[in-house]
């Protein structure tokens, strides 16, 4: 946070040396999981994904799905951003009519998973191999030819990423993620 | 000049009050629900042009003789800017119906100035039917989607049972927290339906959209930190901007400043807000304030934001506006809050009750130094006109404000005159200015002023409207001189004809080597007399000062409607003072350069 012994313009000055307030560099710039509550109203969703291009903002990946009160959508929103984008991030979400909670979790201890379907050409000779590593990250595969293999992997996007890195060499037919979604811990335990 | 009558005090539409036209459970269509819903929310005045999606509400308006009036523009972008002229000058919620498609594309200029300048709207646009959305249907236009980022919330009525909650849900939406437009779009079939005639109550609308939350309570301990910043201050200064109007705040302002005795400087849409013959006023900062407010922003170790939001017209370079401030800002919008300019202290909520919580903790502060070196600035540098024989539009602003007192609606357009009347017109009353800022329309004063004039006469306020525009724009909305005419509207045109695009000719003087790439209007220009002859309207023109103050006289014995007066002014005259864009405000230019 800004030194509230600094004056705004103070503050701009020391962005432009890099220094960290707001500055946009990239150690400054993190990703952010937001969730947002959305009314199920016609055109809701639309407002949010424009805002993020109307106001200049990244967008990395969206999930959405009804909750169990089926008036209300759920969505995952990942971007980056400054502290001072971000905030504005939370403030325009906020400002939506259709919006009924908008909140960082990154603020907060979360898990997030994301699930990934992923076809991989495979032979005889390299199958052994394929199967080990979808072993440790188990994966499960939902789908075989005499050719490919689907595997369906859930975790973390940090494992996703790791599984996709590995199957590269076995040559990727096809990839399909659904994006991050992430939920606030209900416990936790220590700092 | 009698006394000023403030509308501010004027009711606010009360829906309850008014008995609605049919009993409830009446089956009525859609068009005639709407109808009914526009009399039941208490509109005064709609700007419209009929078509064929919405040829259903015109047969209702016929049929239903409804105690609103409807206007018939000739072109819906004049509607939409009417729409935003009578919002500004009643303070009360503006009104469009237009058709699909190009109806409702000619509307985007009009609800996208509205977006910027934070104005409450209501603009209803025709839609083909739901089963042809989609299928590229005649005059077929997703207008919801064209229009989203440029309005506050839309509504597409899919059904007829939803048509009244969705209107009145709109005009709660743009009349309350920063206001701004709505758009409703109807598609024909849902026109035709049956459904009973409900009204639904507050409560009602509040659950129906729920997640909108306009309502905030100021918060104690911010406004403890700003009386004690107040307190430690030794260079205050306010600087208001157009929230505190349209936030009804202005009298708890002057009352903040003079208690205080903390000077005052305004945005371009916080004129009127504070009067400029008052000693405390320094007019206007930014891109062409006075040089003395200016000085007064860049020198102020603390900032008081009142409603306004940091534009780049106000700032020039960020990172050397205003070094030496802390800053408090007051503002309804979240997301204004360290948008541009972090702020030492935030105060959201409604700027009036900001004020009033506030005001038990202000005192009269020791600032005998500070207003010292600001009379010192302001003798240095004051707004001056050269006095000679040539006709300059600053000459014309002084006659006009002359021969008004100050007692007049001015809706002016964009560009040089626009600055000139802003400086010079000494505004004192609120809701006395209305310009396109934030957009930045042109063609925007003479339908504005239409809206004003209808605004005025509906609530029986009798004050002079002035439309100014130059020469440029004046041409792009000149269609509704029929309309002021038809309707005896007095408003008095004024149009600023140096025969140029003023004010890029300025820039291309200054910035690009007095290269001037089409700025050049003389060619194209009408007769502007004759244009207004043509509608019907008597009109003068002058060329030197003692003719400019002939034709004002002459143009004033017109009161029982419009009147036009063209002043053929200085043709390469520059606004001064001028903060470049983008440069730092120290950087100001204040004459022309010499070679």
């Amino acid at each position: 946070m800004p030194d509230s012994s600094l004056t705004s313009q103070q503050i701009l000055r020391k962005q432009e040396m890099g220094e960290p307030v707001y500055s946009d560099a990239d150690e400054h710039v993190h990703r952010h999981i937001i969730m947002v509550m959305l009314e199920n109203h016609l055109g809701a969703l639309n407002r949010v994904i424009n805002l993020f291009s109307q106001r200049g903002f990244n967008l990395e990946s969206v999930a959405v799905g009804e909750t169990n009160d089926p008036a209300i959508s759920r969505l995952t929103l990942v971007t980056t951003g400054n502290d001072r984008i971000i905030k504005q991030v939370l403030r325009q979400l906020n400002n939506l009519v259709d919006t009924l909670a908008v909140e960082d979790l990154t603020a907060h201890e979360y898990v997030e998973r994301e699930l990934l379907l992923l076809r991989v050409r495979y032979t005889e000779l390299n199958r052994p191999a394929i199967m080990n590593t979808a072993d440790i990250f188990r994966a499960k595969v939902v789908d075989i030819t005499t050719e490919s293999m689907t595997f369906q992997v859930t975790g973390p996007t940090k494992k996703v990423n790791a599984f996709l890195g590995l199957m590269a060499e076995y040559g990727i037919l096809e990839v399909a993620r659904s994006g991050r979604i992430a939920m606030k811990r209900a416990l936790v335990f220590g700092d | 000049m009698g006394p000023h009558r403030t509308l501010m005090s004027l009711p606010r539409s009360t829906p309850s009050s008014l008995p609605p036209h049919p009993a409830p459970g009446t089956l009525l269509s859609g068009a005639e629900l709407l109808v009914c819903a526009l009399e039941a929310e208490g509109v005064e005045v709609i700007f419209g042009h009929p078509g064929g999606a919405v040829i259903k509400i015109y047969d209702a308006l016929a049929t239903l003789n409804p105690s609103f009036q409807h206007v018939l523009v000739r072109h819906e972008q004049g509607g939409t800017h009417a729409a935003e002229g009578y919002a500004k000058a009643t303070g009360r919620v503006g009104t469009v119906l237009v058709t699909s498609g190009p109806g409702a594309t000619n509307c985007v200029t009009g609800i996208a100035d509205a977006y910027m300048d934070s104005i409450p709207l209501v603009v209803f646009t025709g839609q083909v039917p739901v089963p042809a959305i989609g299928n590229d249907a005649f005059q077929e236009t997703d207008t919801i989607g064209v229009t989203r980022s440029i309005t506050k919330h839309s509504f597409q009525v899919r059904r007829v049972e939803d048509l009244t909650w969705m209107v009145r849900a709109a005009y709660t939406i743009a009349r309350t927290g920063r206001p701004g437009p709505v758009v409703v779009d109807l598609p024909k079939d849902v026109l035709l339906d049956q459904a009973p005639f409900v009204i639904p109550d507050d409560t009602a609308i509040r659950a129906r959209i729920r997640g909108y939350q306009p309502e905030v309570s100021i918060d104690p301990d911010k406004i403890a930190q700003a009386a004690a910043m107040l307190r430690q201050a030794e260079r205050p200064l306010l600087y208001v901007g157009g929230g505190t109007l349209s936030g009804h705040a202005d009298a708890e302002l002057k009352q903040l400043a003079h208690t205080t005795g903390i000077p005052v400087t305004t945005t371009l849409h916080g004129l009127g807000a504070f009067p400029e013959d008052d000693p405390l006023s320094l007019g206007m900062l930014g891109m062409h304030g006075t040089w003395y407010a200016n000085m007064a922003v860049q020198h102020c170790d603390l900032l008081i934001a009142v409603g306004a939001r940091f534009d780049d017209r106000v700032t020039g370079k960020l990172e050397a506006w205003a070094p030496h401030a802390k800053v408090i800002h007051f503002d309804i919008d979240q997301a204004c809050i360290s948008k541009n300019v972090w702020c030492d202290c935030a105060i959201r909520g409604h700027v009036k009750d900001a004020l009033a919580a506030l005001l038990p903790h202000t005192e009269p502060l020791a600032l005998t130094p500070w207003r010292e070196q600001l009379a010192a600035w302001r003798e240095q540098a004051p707004l001056t006109v050269e006095d000679d024989d040539q006709l300059r539009a600053q000459t014309v602003i002084r006659l006009l404000r002359d021969q008004t007192q100050g007692d007049a609606v001015v809706i002016t357009d964009v560009g040089q005159h626009q600055m000139w009347t802003a400086q010079y017109f000494q505004y004192v009353h609120p809701r006395s200015h209305i310009t396109s800022g934030g957009l930045g329309t042109m063609g925007f004063s003479l339908p504005a002023a239409m809206g004003a004039a209808f605004g005025l006469r509906a609530q029986g306020v009798d004050r002079p409207v002035l439309s100014i525009s130059g020469d440029g724009g004046f041409v792009m909305n000149a269609q509704e001189l029929g309309v002021i005419a038809k309707h005896r509207l007095p408003v008095k045109i004024v149009v600023i004809n140096n025969q140029y695009l003023g004010m890029v000719r300025q820039w291309q003087e200054l910035f690009h080597d007095e290269r001037y790439s089409h700025t050049d209007l003389a060619d194209t220009n009408p007769d502007f007399g004759k244009l207004a002859e043509a509608f019907g309207i008597p009109a003068y023109y002058a060329e030197t000062p003692t003719e400019a103050q002939e034709a004002i006289d002459a143009a004033w014995t017109h009161t029982d409607g419009p009147v036009l007066i063209e002043f053929r002014v200085l043709k390469e005259d520059m606004v001064f003072p001028m903060v470049p864009a983008g440069a730092a405000t120290e950087d100001m230019i204040t004459a022309r350069f010499e070679d």
